[in-house]
């Protein structure tokens, strides 16, 4: 008795067809499948919702003076600088590792010395940019603990990683840019928008 | 390309059993030529079990096993997560199609006695399968913690409530509290999602090696083992699973996705019998809804268990239920010893048995239709009707199954 | 063999409607078409002026309502009035407790509302109110005896008595308006219609995208099956 099917070792031309497109529709079949898993990783309407743009009112904001505001779960820093302090920019020139702002660290807008729409009020993450912790704002001059140079600014306690007032890096700290412009907009002169910088996509 | 990819091959061999395996599984397993549409289910159980994994993980992603965030957590995935309804409602309604393979797997193999010598053991270990998909049927079922869910499992865990003496202290260990509460959620969700698929998918391995150890039956219930080619030795009634049934199988997996997409795409609730009107309804601890039934895979079940109203045998009419109802799945396991007829399938079985046959199938569905309505003195009475005829099948089996007007089996399988 | 087949199918198929229902009560057949934005919209402005100062949609994002075609600005404009933010969920006006002392009961939220009820009862009920001195809201409702909520609709609707007539067919009970609303019968019909049909979106808000999903996926398939089905006769060929 013979066997109930015989094998050819050589596919047909019809064969080798079919097995290719089979081949091909199933592939495409599970990279469609793959897409709504993958996807459904993505943040979720709540988490977009968490990270809508925040409205925050300055009119109160002092010169010298600090806030701290959550947006997408981290903190910005929205800084009222005085003259005496946005002098301090120009004299920490030499020692920083991006004085000009050239890596994209912040918005267009926000490409010059000062790092800031008005020239005054810094608005900045405070996420340090060698590995995520928040630095710590140091705006006495010349403490004991950061040396006689210091002139204020941003000091990362985790690797002490250096910032000046407006963000921007030394040379030769362990963290590589300058700290992180967020997009934001002004709706008046006293209401701020970060996250955004349209009203319209609030 | 290819010397390189068998040199890989090679590589592979020597250190792990690859080329053997695919062989002894799927290149070179003979399966009989002549199976029917029927023999489609065991590999889209398969499927559906692929499926309800990786739905499940990615359901845990986003769900809460607490009691106060399960349901919105639920309604969370379905609006808030990007296609997290498509990922929801594969897996609910892939729970329902689990049952809808399964049942057909399993009424496959009493057709054409799949469970007779020497497939006793495959038989219990799907017979074990089964328990444990219902174990994560129920488990799962909780977890929207929607009235339905809370109730049905107010209902199950009650049953153990109807064991003498250590009923109540059973019962409060398995809840973790005193009632149905957060803490019976919480580790109902770690059965659901770690315990009892951990145990499934050891159990699959398991009823997938005994098969190839015995070789599948075929709807001749004939051996084709007992028939080999002398100089290949190969069953002369013996086709390689791969590539033959492999691309058979392609085309029943796409029906079956028809099927299942059409479900998913068209009729997610399928009426109310996949997703429970009442489920959607948050669950309320202090009212029971005007009517609670299970789902519909489990309703012949709870039929049963509702049919008992007397007390008899100094057993209460509860515990006899709880019986009743356990009894009516267990006893399936007994199949391989109560056929007494000298063949297998019921291409070749008589009168008697392709009547009994029938009637166990028109019981399983009335007691089913049954379990989804509230009781009326009518239904109760049609319950235990057809509670009795389904037992019926199976205790009067050695009796109908040996005295049965058979056919005599072929030699050879027919096309 | 046939024949069971044939006996599943038939059983499959039985009755498939399961919502629970007043006995002897016969629902109104809702007129819902989920593809229809501007009954929708018309809708959802309803459900935010009526339903929303006790009842929460707290699963539902008020910019999902871009699904039936309002833009963000419009969304801000005719849904949200308290102050919130677009992509706030809908949560009721009211605390929970406020609503345990006015009504016995927290009013339910309404996200899932019509795939608990069916859009037939809500459309129903919200028709069925009428006044009867012997409930502590003053009003009571054909399809759901001594319900919690009162007639929020009334000065719409206008206000309905009972008339029961008792035949040898036993009781029939029938409303019959009393006093004339804001509105004309057809209309206030047509201005539940629209109200339920948004609550049939709001139930799932993806159901017109499931659906279309639903014919490409469908689509592919068929021909998925034409491809597996050819592969399958060729290879089979080797088979004798």
């Amino acid at each position: 008795m013979a066997d109930s099917f015989s094998i050819n070792d050589e596919m047909s031309g019809r064969r080798k067809f079919l097995v290719a497109a089979t081949s091909v529709a199933g592939g495409i079949a599970g990279a469609a499948i793959a897409t709504p898993f993958l996807l459904s990783m993505m943040p979720s309407e709540r988490a977009k919702a968490a990270g809508a743009p925040v409205e925050v009112d300055i009119s109160k904001l002092e010169p010298g003076m600090l806030i701290m505001v959550e947006w997408r779960g981290k903190v910005v820093w929205v800084l009222n600088r005085t003259p005496e302090m946005l002098e301090t920019l120009v004299k920490v020139e030499g020692e920083l590792a991006d004085p000009n702002s050239d890596k994209k660290q912040q918005p267009e807008y926000a490409k010059n010395r000062t790092r800031s729409i008005k020239p005054a009020i810094l608005i900045i993450e405070g996420v340090c940019t060698h590995l995520g912790c928040s630095p710590v704002f140091r705006k006495e001059i010349a403490p004991a603990d950061l040396g006689p140079d210091w002139l204020g600014g941003f000091f990362c306690p985790c690797h002490g990683s250096k910032f000046d007032l407006a963000g921007r890096v030394y040379k030769s700290v362990p963290a590589p840019t300058n700290l992180v412009v967020p997009p934001h907009t002004y709706l008046s002169d006293s209401r701020l928008l970060i996250g955004s910088e349209s009203e319209g996509s609030a | 390309m290819s010397k390189l990819f068998n040199s890989m091959i090679e590589w592979v061999d020597k250190r792990f059993p690859l080329t053997s395996n695919w062989r002894a599984h799927l290149s070179e397993y003979y399966a009989p030529k002549n199976f029917n549409f029927w023999y489609f289910f065991g590999s889209l159980a398969l499927l559906v079990l692929v499926n309800q994994l990786i739905t499940g993980i990615f359901l845990t992603m986003n769900y809460k096993p607490d009691a106060s965030l399960a349901f919105s957590s639920v309604e969370y995935i379905m609006r808030d997560v990007d296609y997290g309804w498509l990922i929801r409602y594969m897996h609910s309604t892939g729970a329902s199609m689990f049952f809808v393979v399964v049942y057909l797997h399993m009424f496959r193999g009493m057709m054409y006695g799949s469970y007779r010598k020497p497939r006793e053991l495959l038989w219990l270990i799907g017979m074990v399968i089964f328990f444990v998909l219902m174990s994560l049927a129920f488990t799962g079922y909780i977890l929207p913690w929607g009235q339905m869910s809370y109730w049905g499992a107010q209902v199950i865990v009650s049953m153990f409530g109807a064991i003498p003496t250590i009923g109540e202290t059973l019962q409060h260990w398995l809840l973790g509290d005193f009632t149905l509460s957060d803490a019976a959620l919480n580790r109902f969700f770690a059965y659901h999602v770690v315990t009892l698929p951990l145990i499934l998918l050891i159990l699959v391995f398991a009823h997938i090696l005994a098969l190839h150890e015995v070789g599948s039956n075929n709807p001749d219930g004939i051996e084709i083992k007992q028939n080999k080619n002398p100089t290949t030795g190969i069953p002369v009634d013996g086709i390689p699973f791969h590539p033959y049934y492999s691309v058979k199988d392609i085309v029943g997996v796409v029906v079956f996705l028809m099927v299942f997409c059409g479900i998913i795409f068209f009729a997610p609730e399928m009426g109310g019998y996949f997703l429970e009107y009442n489920n959607f309804i948050p669950a309320n601890t202090l009212q029971t809804p005007d009517h609670i039934a299970p789902v519909w895979y489990f309703t012949p079940y709870y039929s049963m268990l509702r049919a008992v109203t007397v007390n008899f045998l100094w057993v209460d009419a509860k515990l006899w239920g709880v019986i009743l109802m356990a009894g009516s799945v267990v006893i399936f396991c007994f199949l391989p010893w109560l056929d007494r007829s000298p063949v297998k399938s019921i291409r070749y079985k008589g009168a008697y048995f392709k009547t009994a046959l029938t009637l166990f199938v028109i019981s399983f569905f009335v007691l089913g239709w049954l379990g989804t309505k509230s009781p009326t003195p009518l239904y109760t009475l049609l319950a235990q009707i057809f509670t009795v005829i389904y037992f019926a099948f199976f205790i009067l089996m050695p009796w109908y199954s040996k005295i049965d007007k058979t056919k005599p089996e072929p030699k050879r399988v027919k096309e | 063999m046939k024949k069971i087949t044939i006996l599943m199918f038939v059983v499959c198929m039985a009755p498939f409607s399961l919502f629970g229902s007043e006995p002897g009560m016969s629902l109104d057949s809702a007129p819902v078409n989920t593809i229809d934005n501007a009954s929708l919209q018309r809708g959802a402005e309803s459900f935010v002026n009526y339903c929303l100062t006790c009842h929460g949609a707290s699963f539902m994002r008020y910019n999902r309502h871009r699904d039936i075609g309002f833009t963000n600005e419009q969304i801000l404009d005719k849904l949200v009035f308290t102050g919130q933010k677009v992509g706030d969920l809908m949560q009721s006006a009211m605390w929970k407790k406020e609503g345990e002392e006015w009504f016995g009961v927290v009013p339910p939220d309404l996200s899932v509302i019509a795939r608990s009820r069916g859009a037939d009862w809500l459309y129903t009920y919200l028709r069925a109110f009428y006044r009867d001195d012997s409930t502590v809201t003053g009003w009571n409702n054909l399809v759901f005896d001594r319900a919690a909520m009162p007639h929020v609709l009334y000065q719409l609707q206008g206000e309905q008595k009972l008339v029961v007539k008792t035949s040898d067919k036993g009781e029939q009970k029938t409303l019959v308006l009393d006093k004339q609303g804001e509105m004309t019968k057809a209309e206030f019909d047509k201005f539940v219609g629209d109200l339920v049909n948004y609550l049939v979106y709001l139930g799932e808000p993806h159901a017109n995208a499931r659906k279309e999903l639903g014919f490409i996926v469908m689509a592919f398939l068929l021909g998925m099956l034409v491809l597996s089905y050819a592969l399958k006769r060729e290879y089979w060929k080797d088979i004798h």
